[in-house]
């Protein structure tokens, strides 16, 4: 098909007027035709302002109540599988080094510590915080101007033990940051962030942000 | 209820949804609840349906939100094209539907709430733009977007090559977003204080 004529399918695939063959064979051209792509969003929010043309009744109140009831029932939930995960001792260095280039708040962190010599409160390095663990091995882990999250994202934070990382927590970012780790802290453990999709997710899929000495 | 996110923009509501906050996701219905409904009732033609394609609408925002891309489209935009999809696609199941008459919308009211008024006022300039536009360009977006007609299925009722009426919708929704931006600058010049000596 020219391109021209493909082009014109934008204004109709914005109206929903295509059938479902032409929709896909549209938006398969989507993926790889950027100049659609943007007559296609702009056409969207020119069609959408369609939708105040006339004056129509009310939806029921029991309509938003099914809706955010439905809602709280699909909240993501966090399964932990707990598959044996590699974490490259460079990983570290290479996150700051990509993260700080798109923006993002990246702190670093080093705990020096050893057996029997659990701290009480350990120094990040490259942010303004700290690690506090009490004896029990409860932690809470302590920041400030963290950048917030991107949408859709969340920090999430991993306890590692012998090469397995369990979630041990997200958060959002901010001024002051306060989170206690759900999980315990086990002697010989060490603690990482990574940035994930909101909702957190059972295993890590991005290098971390930060990574601690073991406990 | 209160509005404790009232102050957000529409976009920073869609980035709590995407954590799960689920009184962003109660907020974004109450601002577009009742034109989503609108919108549905007047494609689906069928309360009980229009809710589904609401109701479905708002939970696949719920879903995706992390997918919503700000720089790309308005929170707006995304919710009204979410739910005209959905809806479209259920008119389309439930063919014989689409020659029901359509409910008559409800008298005016006197007493305007804020979201009233500026409802109102978007439908004075999308009905303005629209009186504007040539009436075959009028007639193919209306009938494309509020009767859920594909192209084809268009062309075959209007009587005219399909070339005809894919032209008739690109040219006429071109011509709409001019209208419109038309008179986003009238409204701008509107709110511009004037100074009089």
């Amino acid at each position: 098909m020219e391109h021209t004529e493909i082009h014109e399918l934008s204004a109709a695939y914005a109206l929903d007027a295509l059938d479902a063959d032409e929709r896909q064979e549209f938006e398969e051209h989507l993926t790889h035709c950027p100049k659609c792509r943007e007559a296609v969003a702009s056409f969207q929010e020119t069609a959408s302002t369609l939708a105040h043309d006339v004056e129509m009744p009310p939806p029921p109140a029991s309509l938003r109540d099914r809706i955010l009831e439905q809602a709280r029932r699909e909240r993501p939930n966090v399964v932990p599988l707990r598959p044996r995960w590699v974490f490259p001792a460079t990983a570290a260095v290479a996150a700051v080094a990509s993260c700080a280039a798109i923006g993002f708040g990246v702190w670093a962190a080093t705990l020096n510590n050893r057996l029997g010599e659990r701290p009480e409160a350990v120094g990040l390095i490259g942010a303004q915080g700290s690690l506090i663990v009490n004896r029990s091995g409860e932690g809470t882990l302590v920041v400030r101007n963290v950048d917030p999250a991107p949408v859709g994202k969340t920090y999430e934070i991993w306890v590692i033990q012998a090469g397995t990382p369990v979630p041990a927590g997200t958060f959002a970012g901010g001024d002051r940051v306060a989170v206690t780790l759900t999980r315990k802290i086990p002697d010989g453990a060490i603690v990482a962030v990574t940035l994930e999709r909101a909702g957190g997710v059972a295993n890590p899929t991005t290098t971390p942000l930060f990574r601690t000495g073991a406990l | 209820m209160a509005r404790d996110h009232a102050h957000l923009s529409d976009e920073a509501l869609v980035a709590l949804v995407a954590r799960a906050d689920d009184s962003a996701l109660a907020e974004l219905y109450d601002r577009f609840g009742h034109v989503a409904y609108g919108l549905a009732l007047r494609v689906v033609r069928d309360p009980a349906l229009a809710e589904d394609a609401v109701q479905d609408a708002f939970l696949a925002v719920w879903r995706s939100a992390a997918r919503f891309v700000p720089e790309r489209a308005k929170a707006s935009t995304w919710i009204l094209t979410v739910v005209h999809r959905r809806a479209v696609d259920i008119v389309r199941r439930e063919e014989p539907r689409r020659t029901e008459p359509l409910e008559a919308a409800p008298q005016p009211s006197a007493n305007l709430t804020e979201d009233e008024a500026w409802l109102r006022l978007q439908r004075t300039r999308v009905q303005e733009a629209l009186r504007r536009l040539p009436d075959q360009q009028r007639e193919a977006l209306e009938l494309a977007y509020f009767g859920g007609f594909t192209q084809s299925e268009l062309a075959d009722r209007l009587g005219e090559p399909l070339g005809t009426i894919k032209s008739r919708m690109f040219t006429g929704l071109a011509r709409l977003r001019e209208l419109l931006a038309d008179t986003g600058r009238e409204e701008e010049r509107w709110n511009t204080p004037k100074f009089t000596s």
